[in-house]
C-alpha cells in the first residue's frame, strides 16, 4: 500500500445505491437521500449504525438526520465539499483523506432531491452564495442560468476551433442511447442528430437536447477503508488516484482568461500520476453531462485529446459502448437523472464489478469526473480489485 | 412599487461606486492604489499585491467582443418581453472583461473581436445597466 502523503488506494467503494429515477414525486428530498444511502449500506452488507463519516451533498441532508435516522451512536466525522456538481467526486478525495488519518472506516456519501417536483434548478441557483457575484453583476443583465452562463464558452470553443452544433449533437445521442438500455432511467427514446437539431433553442449554441434534466430520486456510494473493504459482500473497487481543481476566476467566467478550459484540467494530471496509469488504460469514463459542451470540454482536459479537437473526438459514435471511449454508459445527466454526479460514480463502479446494465466488456479501469458552479472539477481513477 | 420586475442588484460598499458611475453615465473600474492593477468585478483585495487600496478610474468604454450567447428561453419572467437577447462577452482595453446585452446589434453582426461600445440603459430610478451598441 501506498504510504505517505498520497492517497493512493487509500480506500475503495464498498456499496452503491440508487432510488428509482423520477420524472414528477410527491416525496421528500430526504426520504431519497435516506432510501439511496439504505440501498448503498445494504449493497456494501453493513448496517446504517456502522457508518462513521458523512458527506452528504449541500443543499440537503445533514449529519443530524442520519444520526437520528440511522441509529449512528458514534459518528467521527461530517463535511460537505461545495463544488456544486464537482461536489460528489470532490469528497471521494475528503473520504479517503480522513479514512487515511485512521478517523473513519465507512464513509457515506449522498444524494437526495427533488428537482423535477421541487424548486427548479433554474431558478434555484440565484440563491446560492458561491454565485454572490454574478448574482449582482450577471444576472440583473439577463444572464440567470447555467446555459446561458456556459453557452459563451462553447460559443467562445466554436469560434477559435470550429466546433460545430452536430459534434455536440453526438454527445446527447450516444448518452441516450445508453439511457435506453437501463431500467432505470427517465429518458429512454432513442434521439438522432436531427432531433438534437430541431429541438428548440434555449441560449445559443445549446440547443434543449444540449441540456441535462430536472429529476427526483437519490443517489450514494459508502467508502471503506482498505482493511475492511477486503471482507465485504461486493468485490472492492479500488480509488487509484484522486484530486479536485478549480479554475481560474471561479466566481465569475466573463473574468477567466481562458474560457475554454475548466477546474478539471488542474486536477487530471495530479490524478493521473496518482492511479500511474495513462489514457490508453481507461477503458470506461464516466463524464459530468450537465449540458453536451461539459463533457467534451472536459475530454479535452482530462488530455484524451488536445484543447480544440474534442469535437472531432466525440464524433462518429466514439462515446458509445464499442466507441473508443465509452462514455456515460449510463445515461448521465441528459438522459438518466440528474444526480449531480452520485449517479456516475454509482455507474463506474458497477461497470468495474461487472455488473452494469450497458457493461462494456471486460471494463478494468475507468474514470469519474465531476463538474460544477462556474467551473470547479473533480476526477477519480478507479480499478477493480 | 416601481413597475421594475427582472432582478436588481444588492451592492456591497465595496461594489456602490461602480452602480453610482453607471447611474451617472460612467463607466468605473476599481483600480490597485498601491500597484495600479484594474480588477473587475469589484471586490476587496488585489490579486497581485494584496493591497485594500482602492481607487476607481473611468474606463474608456470602448471593447471587442470576445464571446455571446443568443437567450431563447426565459429564466426570469421578468425577461420574457426581451426574448430573444444577445449577452456579450466584452473585452476592454483596460485588460478585464464585461457582460451586457447588446443593443442595435444584429445577430448576424456577432463575431469575435466585434468592436462595441458602453451605453447606459437607465431601466429604474435608481439603477442603470449598461449594454454595448456597435462601436
Amino acid at each position: 500500500m501506498a504510504m505517505g502523503s498520497s492517497l493512493r488506494e487509500a480506500g475503495a467503494i464498498t456499496g452503491v445505491g440508487e432510488t428509482k429515477y423520477l420524472r414528477g414525486t410527491d416525496r421528500s428530498a430526504l426520504s431519497f437521500q435516506l432510501e439511496a444511502s439504505l440501498n448503498a449500506i445494504r449493497d456494501a452488507g453493513l448496517k446504517p449504525s456502522d457508518i462513521d463519516g458523512l458527506i452528504p451533498y449541500g443543499h440537503g441532508a445533514v449529519a443530524e438526520d442520519f444520526i437520528t435516522n440511522f441509529g449512528i451512536k458514534d459518528l467521527r466525522f461530517s463535511a460537505t465539499t461545495p463544488m456544486g456538481g464537482a461536489s460528489a467526486v470532490a469528497s471521494i478525495q475528503c473520504a479517503l483523506a480522513v479514512i487515511q488519518a485512521g478517523i473513519c472506516n465507512h464513509v457515506l456519501l449522498s444524494l437526495g432531491r427533488t428537482g423535477y417536483s421541487g424548486g427548479r434548478i433554474g431558478t434555484r441557483v440565484q440563491q446560492m452564495p458561491q454565485f454572490r457575484v454574478i448574482g449582482e453583476f450577471e444576472m440583473p443583465l439577463g444572464a440567470i442560468a447555467p446555459a446561458q452562463l456556459y453557452a459563451p464558452m462553447a460559443r467562445r470553443h466554436m469560434e477559435l476551433y470550429g466546433t460545430t452544433s452536430r459534434q455536440l449533437a453526438e454527445i446527447a445521442v450516444t448518452t441516450r442511447y445508453h439511457a435506453s438500455l437501463q431500467t432505470n432511467a427517465t429518458m429512454k427514446n432513442p434521439i438522432t442528430i436531427e432531433d438534437h437539431q430541431s429541438s428548440r433553442m434555449i441560449s445559443d449554441p445549446l440547443h434543449l437536447l444540449d441540456c441535462s434534466l430536472e429529476s427526483d430520486g437519490g443517489a450514494a456510494v459508502v467508502i471503506s477503508a482498505l482493511d475492511r473493504a477486503k471482507d465485504m459482500a461486493k468485490r472492492p473497487i479500488m480509488v487509484m488516484g484522486v484530486a479536485e481543481g478549480h479554475p481560474d476566476s471561479p466566481s465569475a467566467i466573463t473574468q477567466r482568461p481562458d474560457l475554454t478550459t475548466l477546474g478539471l484540467a488542474k486536477a487530471a494530471p495530479k490524478a493521473f500520476a496518482m492511479a500511474g496509469v495513462t489514457h490508453s488504460d481507461i477503458d470506461v469514463a464516466e463524464v459530468y453531462d450537465c449540458f453536451t459542451y461539459i463533457v467534451m470540454c472536459q475530454l479535452e482536459d482530462l488530455g484524451f485529446c488536445k484543447k480544440g479537437e474534442g469535437g472531432a473526438f466525440v464524433q462518429d459514435g466514439a462515446l458509445g459502448l464499442n466507441g473508443r471511449l465509452p462514455v456515460n454508459t449510463h445515461g448521465g445527466l441528459l438522459s438518466q437523472a440528474h444526480m449531480a454526479g452520485m449517479n456516475h460514480i454509482v455507474e463506474l463502479a458497477r461497470q468495474l464489478r461487472g455488473e452494469a446494465a450497458a457493461q462494456v466488456p471486460d471494463a478494468e479501469i475507468g474514470l469519474v469526473t465531476g463538474y460544477g458552479d462556474m467551473g470547479d472539477g473533480a476526477l477519480a481513477i478507479m480499478r477493480r480489485a | 412599487m416601481d413597475g421594475y420586475d427582472k432582478l436588481v442588484p444588492s451592492p456591497t460598499p465595496e461594489t456602490q461606486p461602480y452602480w453610482d458611475g453607471l447611474n451617472e453615465g460612467r463607466l468605473r473600474l476599481q483600480c490597485c492604489a498601491d500597484c495600479g492593477k484594474i480588477r473587475h468585478y469589484p471586490r476587496p483585495v488585489c490579486d497581485a499585491c494584496w493591497s485594500m487600496n482602492v481607487d476607481w478610474v473611468n474606463a474608456s468604454g470602448r471593447g471587442t467582443v470576445h464571446s455571446w450567447t443568443i437567450t431563447h428561453y426565459a429564466f426570469h419572467p421578468g425577461f420574457k418581453g426581451d426574448l430573444p437577447y444577445i449577452l456579450l462577452t466584452v473585452d476592454l482595453p483596460e485588460g478585464v472583461r464585461m457582460n451586457a446585452q447588446a443593443r442595435g446589434i444584429d445577430a448576424s453582426q456577432l463575431r469575435v473581436g466585434l468592436p462595441v461600445v458602453v451605453a447606459f440603459d437607465r431601466v429604474k430610478d435608481d439603477l442603470t445597466l449598461p449594454v454595448f451598441e456597435a462601436g
